[in-house]
């Protein structure tokens, strides 16, 4: 006796191929216009970013040609407006762009979200059209390099102890206080500025101040090590007189850094796992290469171990920064939803580098095999645009209602 | 004049193929697929011919499943200004020349640039092949292509060197390797060809006969080459050599 | 059943290596004539008549066919077709660019560079840059395809068979040749040669590459290239081997400062004896050397041509 029997596909004891690099097949899950913008990055990054890092990296150089070239490339604010000299694209698509630059360098990364989510984007959200119209085209297009300034020597997880100080004058604003741990600074042509103003009750203000203003100067910080491949400086600022057309007018208080701030942070959660798939991919391929005791390494527990916590890591992170980017794109995103994605992917990424070091043994250190670059400059981004504590804080905040800050 | 480049979308040139256990075919389910490079190739020569004012329009055509549609978007962001997919499933070269024979007649091009061959079959035919059927010239394995009024001069890369000839226009030129080096699609022309035409067609359209001529009846691994030795000086290796081998 | 094998011509001269592989791999099929061609091909046409398993040779002497422009090749082989079931020839630059024609004009599919004549339907080709290997079944009623013949053993001396002229088609006018820039070098020819020697970006410079040429003059041998010693400059571009330059498969193949690229792997892993010279212990050039020498190329190239 014969029966006929029929299965379901999804009932079938054979389930679908596994693949180690897209787990979750986050390829499916994009549309064909971010494969297509990820793709372009990709190669741009490949092809003109890595050639040069090694270098750049050791002999502590930026190249301000890169910003020409990421402007030309159209990677510079794309989800600005095309009127404004964006590309209109989503914000996962914009997160899609950060991994795969910091999959090269986390300092090349840096230099393209500041100018993008904190310089751009405060212009774009916060300025009037004719600020929107004189600065965003060249700021896209490469032409003008941008910085940010709110960290100050004394104020940094806490942002509202800032002493730079805007007073009213007859035409304007005079400016007074310095800003530190300012990428780009030291070749930056716009300056946006945060001040507490006396003019508005002691709230926070922008201002856009540009190259060349008297009692304007922003001195490099040398010495760091970690992105070494992207400057540093400080933003001084001695009686620095601008018109009232330099005032962002439409934000005040904290929200306005913060709404920068949460869109690059929203960044950086993809960008980390670009440097972490990096290190993951570099560490695979090393251990199926390096033979000990006869045998490659990738053969043995203690590496596969490492190997698969590594891709379940990156592979939860990058489900977890789409999510979010699909949640901004809808306007449904809430800042604590990028403090959770920004804390945990650059955690979870700094471990990854520090791993990946580690399984390249002694070759490891060398600027060659280029997981120790990452591993340091991860340092700087699980501390910079919120620390992993402080987002820690905003989160059980969120849980409990009850801040702990201070 | 205008340009029409043929286009296909094949398994990226950085993913190693996989055969299939059962032997028929190579597994292609969630691999990264791209633009054939020698296609690509192809396709940045047309665009700079218009660059120099030589070619008037750009026009990219693909023969395959429905997601060749990305391979002409990106053939667009590079700068083409027209798509048309004929969608079917995989057909043989031949089936791809009757099909490109008939876009030929309806569009007129005075030129067409191709890869020399895709880089998943490793055919090298369909240039050769619409050349036949359209009664044209043919110059395969172009490295330097220069069009002079109804003429096109084209440098090959063939067994020992290169040869140059010159071909009367309308011509099929395939490209080589060192043609050009493509430029890539930067984001804004993504998003600018995103309101470039692109037409779809399906090979009833053209009346055309795509039966396969060949049947696969096996794909497999080629045969592993095991690893051999590994000598310890020169001495070591020149005596291996003359007695082991036989070689020397 | 018979097949027309179009020779390997050089200038007048015949291929002979090529031709006499293509032979051999045609050793299953029963007759097998050769065509000849180009301008003053008297000695080619009495020199292919004297290779073994060739039943007849047609001999084409025409300038215009010399320089082995498409058309008009292609024009001559579709005129000869209705005698054959089979048309083949060596998988050389000019049947690659013919022979798909050929096919196109008689309404059949193009088989490029078989490896195996499995049957007189069948046939068996590298695809996806070797990676796999595919047999394919012909339903066409003349196969046409190119012989990879680097893996077949040449056939020797026979006949001689008889030499019969054919008629050249008057020309279309549609291509014209204008100038040959071969490298002159009297090595011998990479797909023909018993030895090849091949260097890759561990040269380092253009320069450093005459030790690859140092070594291949010592040994008699051709000089190879990887797809990124070209790239970089080191080497000319046919010099390259690999899946998108030459196929080889010589007695023995030096692979110098060469990483061992897929790519490359395709055009060289079917040679009989391989040595790999190569400082980086770890590269993928060792997994398929018979003998492997991890060092300095600058130390072991001179001493090589020193001790060989």
């Amino acid at each position: 006796m014969t029966e006929t029997r029929t299965l379901r596909a999804k009932d079938a004891p054979d389930l679908a191929r596994f693949e180690w690099d897209d787990p979750f097949r986050l390829e499916s899950q994009l549309s064909e216009e971010e494969r297509m913008l990820r793709d372009a990055a990709r190669a741009y990054a490949a092809e003109k970013l890595q050639p040069r890092v090694i270098a750049a990296f050791r002999d502590e150089t930026t190249d301000p040609a890169i910003f020409r070239e990421m402007g030309e490339m159209g990677l510079l604010g794309p989800t600005t407006p095309e009127a404004y000299g964006g590309i209109g694209a989503s914000y996962v698509a914009y997160g899609l762009i950060a991994r795969e630059v910091e999959r090269v360098d986390s300092g090349y990364r840096s230099m393209m979200s500041v100018q993008s989510s904190l310089v751009m984007y405060p212009i774009y959200a916060y300025g009037t059209e004719e600020q929107r119209l004189k600065y965003l085209p060249r700021l896209a297009n490469g032409e003008w390099i941008g910085c940010f300034g709110l960290t100050e020597p004394d104020a940094g997880s806490d942002p509202a102890g800032m002493k730079t100080i805007a007073r009213k004058t007859a035409g304007g604003y005079v400016l007074n206080g310095s800003k530190t741990w300012i990428s780009n600074a030291p070749i930056a042509d716009v300056f946006v500025v945060w001040a507490k103003s006396e003019a508005h009750g002691g709230k926070i203000r922008g201002f856009v101040l540009e190259k060349g203003v008297k009692g304007l100067s922003a001195p490099k910080i040398a010495g760091k090590l970690s992105l070494r491949a992207s400057i540093t400086g400080e933003i001084v600022m001695q009686d620095v007189e601008v018109g009232e057309d330099a005032l962002l007018p439409h934000v005040e208080g904290l929200k306005g850094p913060f709404g920068c701030l949460n869109r690059a942070r929203y960044g950086i959660s993809w960008g980390v796992l670009g440097a972490a798939e990096f290190c993951f991919h570099a560490a695979r391929q090393y251990g199926l290469d390096r033979k000990q005791f006869g045998k490659p390494l990738a053969g043995t527990q203690l590496f596969q171990l490492k190997l698969a916590d590594m891709m379940t890591q990156i592979t939860l992170g990058l489900q977890a920064s789409l999510q979010v980017g699909r949640l901004l794109d809808r306007a449904e995103a809430a800042p604590e939803m990028i403090s959770l994605v920004k804390r945990n992917n650059a955690g979870r990424a700094l471990e990854i580098a520090r791993m990946a070091r580690d399984m390249h043994g002694g070759n490891g250190i060398q600027e060659e095999y280029q997981v120790i670059r990452h591993m340091v400059n991860l340092e700087t981004v699980n501390t910079y645009e919120g620390t992993h504590d402080i987002h820690a804080l905003i989160l059980g905040r969120a849980i409990t209602g009850l801040q702990a800050f201070f | 004049m205008k340009v029409l480049v043929p286009v296909k979308r094949v398994i990226d040139y950085n993913v190693k193929a996989r055969v299939k256990a059962d032997g028929s075919g190579v597994d292609l389910a969630n691999v990264k697929m791209s633009m054939n490079p020698f296609d690509e190739i192809a396709v940045e020569e047309a665009i700079r011919l218009k660059e120099r004012g030589v070619a008037t329009e750009v026009l990219v055509v693909s023969i395959g499943a429905k997601q060749a549609q990305e391979t002409l978007r990106t053939a667009l962001a590079m700068g083409a200004d027209r798509a048309i997919l004929i969608e079917t499933d995989d057909v043989e070269p031949l089936a791809v020349a009757k099909l490109l024979a008939k876009v030929v007649a309806e569009e007129e091009p005075g030129l067409v640039l191709t890869g020399k061959q895709a880089i998943d079959n490793d055919m090298n035919a369909t240039g050769q092949m619409l050349a036949a059927l359209l009664g044209w010239p043919q110059a395969t394995f172009a490295s330097a292509v220069t069009v002079e009024g109804d003429g096109v001069t084209v440098t090959r890369e063939v067994d020992g060197g290169l040869q140059t000839i010159r071909l009367r226009l309308p011509a099929v030129v395939t490209a080589d390797l060192r043609l050009n080096e493509p430029r890539y699609a930067s984001l804004p022309n993504i998003m600018k060809a995103k309101s470039k035409p692109l037409a779809t067609r399906v090979p009833a359209d053209f009346g055309v006969d795509i039966t396969p001529r060949l049947t696969v009846v096996d794909t497999r691994e080629p045969a592993a080459r095991k690893a051999g030795i590994k000598v310890g000086s020169v001495e070591e290796l020149v005596a291996k050599l003359r007695d082991e081998a036989g070689v020397l | 059943m018979t097949v027309l094998l179009m020779a390997d011509m050089r200038d007048g001269a015949l291929g002979v290596d090529a031709t006499a592989k293509a032979l051999g791999a045609l050793a299953g099929l029963s007759e097998v004539h050769v065509l000849v061609v180009g301008e003053g091909i008297g000695d080619a046409a009495v020199e292919a008549a004297g290779l073994a398993g060739v039943t007849k040779v047609l001999a084409a002497d025409s300038a215009a066919l010399g320089k082995g422009l498409a058309e008009p090749l292609a024009d001559l082989i579709v005129s000869l077709a209705g005698d054959y079931t089979h048309i083949a020839a060596p998988a050389t630059a000019v049947a690659k660019s013919v022979l798909p024609r050929v096919a196109a004009l008689l309404d059949v599919m193009i088989i490029p560079d078989v490896i195996e004549v499995a049957g007189e339907d069948r046939f068996v080709r590298p695809i996806y840059a070797g990676n796999a290997i595919q047999t394919v079944t012909s339903a066409d009623r003349i196969k046409v395809f190119t012989i990879r013949t680097a893996t077949f053993r040449a056939v020797g001396a026979g006949g001689p068979a008889p030499v019969e002229t054919v008629a050249v088609p008057s020309g279309s006018g549609l291509s014209e040749w204008v100038a040959d820039e071969v490298a002159v070098s009297d090595r011998p020819e990479l797909t023909a040669a018993r030895v090849v020697v091949s260097g890759g970006r561990g040269l380092g410079s253009q320069a450093n590459f005459a030790l690859i040429e140092g070594l291949a003059d010592k040994l008699g041998a051709a000089v190879g290239a990887s797809r990124a010693a070209v790239d970089a400059g080191f080497a000319p571009n046919d010099c390259q081997v690999g899946q998108t330059g030459k196929v080889v498969a010589p007695e023995l193949y030096l692979a110098v400062g060469i990483s061992g690229a897929i790519q490359h792997l395709a055009g060289m892993k079917d040679s009989k004896v391989i040595v790999a010279v190569n400082k980086d212990e770890d590269a993928p050039i060792f997994q398929v050397a018979d003998y492997g020498l991890v060092g300095d190329l600058f130390q072991v190239v001179p001493e090589l041509v020193a001790k060989v």
